[in-house]
């Protein structure tokens, strides 16, 4: 906790949770829950330590501590979204899977996490008591524990409603080897994996945004991807990087992993893509390879090892999981597409947000 | 995808691949004149389906490309007036203007917003009574009916504050222009290869002076172009495939004129990759047939009559234009300009724009970028020194790498076949 927010995470008295919580008068975010007076303090132990409800929170020292023993994993990132509600998540719960799913790709197991609010003044009370509560709830599933905390208020006008930014801490699963996972453990021969089908959640943000009209049953895939990393590391699969392939989609994960060493060879048919969102992204111009997936992993396995970690997935529900494509040594590009027809096309990444077209 | 699936089924574009490969019995090339097929043809892998006898050049069919340095110049200082919103499409933002694009205006403070349909200005106009909002117009005869009906609406609403900068271009003047140029080595290879039907043939001949005429003055007011009617780099286009959404508003009998006057077969052809197929396959059959004439590949959208009511529309609030082109100069009849009666709704009027652009400093293309070449089909993408090089998504050097139909950009993913 910094100084800003530290003074009020005294004991708590009894935890009330019916939402909307009343904080005070005060429907919505003052510049006053800002300010380390009386109304941040109580917004501290009503909302946040009421809802987190960790031991390192009730301690209200300006710093958490808890023992551990291992190799510590440590992600950190900001989240911003807009709806801040959308069909199968919110910016709370899509909080919590950014974070376990960075640590998750490092093949750590989630422990801990410390959540920082910017929150616009003119913020409803209830939308952030709402964006909280979930943002418990996914931690809970993902057996993650919120350990630290900090809120600001910013004036009206100079922040989009609520901004999160969390650091993640997390332990590197045994058996692996120090430094086994990670794009530098990329080599030819690798087969590429996907977990399940591609750029529904940022069709579904796309929609809730703006639905133009589309109708679909469309639900983010914003999930912890700690179970799936974890099943392909304890049944030992010969596992060499993982990767969430959020922003930019699957193009540019692969890009990036592909550096200027690789070409990832991708097979269009393989490459699993619901319906609903290849409809969606036909009608707006869009490619559901540069779409977002939150709840998805990349992985790169041994050829040898391919279908195994294939099945372990498939057992595990995600029926949708796919080995999409293989490794080779760099040819003219780093990311080339083998369509339904069998030539090839280079798989670009866009210069910038991919934008829907004329006609 | 259910209703599309059907048009990229693997084993139909094999068999009409093979089709057209039994009947091509010499070489073909084929000019299609939208991006839009352009792409579609790089992005399910249609060209490496095709016989060796078959080349397609990609026309002038990218309303972002053909869209002058001066409408962009308009839009930025419009943009950049603290009063205004600019809505306009999603490709329009990264086109490099004389001083950057909208993205970067937008970063200097001006309001740009993206709309997927022009009636969403008319919302932003409604929500927004004391700002001028501005919707850039771009597009062919497709989308001219959408912003039409945006002005009509506009007005019924006496929506003072909304204003369209119309950038909207007609593509038969176009294809005549490039045909007009292309003529000669149409006739020459016509008279010498193929046993064409006496009278088509004879109308081509007879046309070519007045053909020849519509590209001299195409050429007077293009700095850019060099190339001449026998200029060798000029394409060999044998026949042409048209494209299906500009025929749903206009109707098919819009290219009869073009078909006869140049003795071309032109195939109205949709977008889809078993569309397309068969686009090449109706044109390739009236070319071995030596059959000139408009044909209809794409009934299952495309009525002989178009949509009259489209029409309509853009009739009541536009009228035809002499306008620029990108790559082409001032085309007759080229664009559309609205008419005197919405003048209210007129951006050019409203902010006072004819001639102001390019008084204070004259407005050239940029050297490096030979996107005119590309646009009038003499220079294929992949043949361009700078692709890939200097040019790229990134960092482009003109509107056809920008665009979601620009010719560079569908060629810049496919270089790795060529490389």
């Amino acid at each position: 906790m910094t100084d800003d927010s530290h003074d009020s995470h005294g004991a708590l008295d009894a935890p009330t949770l019916d939402c909307p919580v009343p904080f005070g008068a005060y429907e919505r975010i003052t510049l006053a829950h800002g300010s380390g007076g009386r109304l941040a303090a109580r917004l501290v132990r009503d909302l946040f330590v009421a809802s987190f409800d960790t031991p390192e929170l009730h301690a209200a020292h300006d710093a958490a501590t808890f023992a551990f023993d291992g190799r510590l994993a440590v992600t950190t990132d900001a989240f911003t979204v807009s709806p801040l509600f959308f069909p199968g998540g919110d910016l709370g719960s899509l909080a919590v899977h950014g974070t376990v799913n960075d640590l998750a790709c490092a093949g750590a197991e989630p422990l801990a996490m410390t959540v920082a609010f910017v929150l616009e003044e003119g913020l409803e009370l209830s939308v952030l008591s709402k964006l909280v509560r979930s943002l418990t709830d996914a931690a809970r599933t993902a057996g993650i524990r919120v350990v630290a905390g900090d809120t600001k208020v910013v004036e009206r006008g100079r922040g989009d409603g609520v901004y999160v930014a969390c650091t993640g801490l997390g332990r590197v699963r045994r058996p692996l080897a120090t430094d086994a996972l990670g794009p530098h453990a990329i080599e030819p021969g690798l087969a590429i994996l996907v977990s399940g089908p591609l750029g529904d959640h940022g069709t579904a943000v796309l929609l809730a945004r703006d639905p133009r009209g589309v109708e679909v049953d469309l639900v983010s895939d914003a999930a912890s991807v700690w179970p799936l990393a974890r099943a392909l590391l304890d049944a030992n699969v010969a596992l060499r990087c993982l990767r969430d392939p959020t922003r930019g989609g699957l193009v540019a994960v692969t890009h990036e992993l592909a550096g200027t060493a690789h070409t990832f060879v991708l097979d269009e048919a393989s490459i699993p893509v619901r319906h609903e969102v290849a409809d969606v992204c036909e009608l707006l111009g869009l490619d559901p390879l540069h779409v977002a997936s939150e709840g998805r992993l990349v992985a790169f396995v041994e050829a040898r090892d391919a279908n195994r970690a294939l099945a372990l997935w498939h057992a595990m529900g995600a029926t949708d999981a796919a080995i999409i494509g293989t490794v080779h040594a760099r040819d003219v590009a780093p990311v080339v597409l083998r369509t339904r027809l069998g030539s090839t096309r280079v798989l670009d990444l866009p210069a910038g947000e991919p934008m829907p077209r004329i006609c | 995808m259910k209703h599309v699936d059907e048009w990229r089924e693997p084993k139909l574009l094999r068999a009409l691949a093979d089709r057209i490969a039994r009947e091509a019995t010499r070489p073909w090339t084929l000019l299609e004149v939208c991006g839009g097929q352009t792409h579609a043809f790089v992005r399910f892998g249609l060209l490496d389906l095709l016989p060796p006898t078959i080349t397609m050049i990609h026309g002038p069919g990218c309303p972002v490309c053909v869209t002058p340095l001066e409408v962009l110049e308009h839009a930025r200082r419009i943009a950049l007036r603290p009063e205004v919103i600019l809505c306009t499409y999603g490709d329009m933002l990264r086109v490099p203007g004389v001083h950057g694009d909208l993205l970067s205006a937008r970063s200097e403070g001006a309001d740009v917003r993206i709309v997927s349909s022009p009636l969403e200005a008319l919302d932003v106009a409604r929500r927004s009574p004391e700002r001028a909002v501005v919707f850039l117009a771009v597009g062919f005869e497709t989308t001219a009916p959408a912003t039409a009906a945006l002005i009509e609406l506009a007005d019924r609403e006496a929506l003072t504050n909304l204003h369209v900068l119309s950038a909207h271009v007609r593509v038969p003047p176009a294809l005549d222009a490039l045909f007009a140029s292309n003529s000669v080595d149409v006739d020459v290879d016509v008279n010498v290869d193929v046993d064409v039907d006496v009278e088509a043939h004879a109308n081509a001949n007879v046309d070519v002076d007045a053909n020849v005429d519509v590209d001299a003055s195409t050429n007077a007011s293009t700095s850019t172009s060099d190339t001449t009617p026998t200029d060798p780099n000029t394409p060999c286009i044998d026949g042409l495939l048209a494209a299906g959404h500009v025929c749903t508003i206009e109707g098919t009998d819009v290219y009869a004129p073009l078909a006869e006057r140049f003795g071309i077969p032109i195939v109205v052809t949709g977008f889809e990759p078993v569309d397309l197929l068969r686009g090449v396959l109706a044109c390739v059959r009236r070319l071995e047939r030596g059959e000139a004439g408009v044909e209809n590949a794409y009934a299952r959208i495309v009525r002989p009559e178009g949509n009259p009511l489209a029409r309509a529309a853009v009739e009541r609030v536009f009228s035809v234009a002499d306008v620029p082109w990108r790559g082409f100069g001032v085309l007759p009849g080229g664009g559309l300009a609205i008419r005197e009666r919405f003048a209210a709704h007129d951006a050019t009027r409203r902010f006072a724009l004819r001639g102001s652009v390019g008084a204070d400093e004259p407005i050239r293309e940029p050297t490096s970028c030979r996107a005119a070449d590309v646009l009038r089909g003499r220079l294929r993408p992949l043949d361009c020194p700078e692709l890939g090089r200097r040019c790229t998504p990134e960092t482009p050097l003109g509107a056809p790498m920008v665009s979601s139909e620009g010719a560079c950009a569908a060629y810049f993913s496919r270089r790795s076949a060529h490389a």
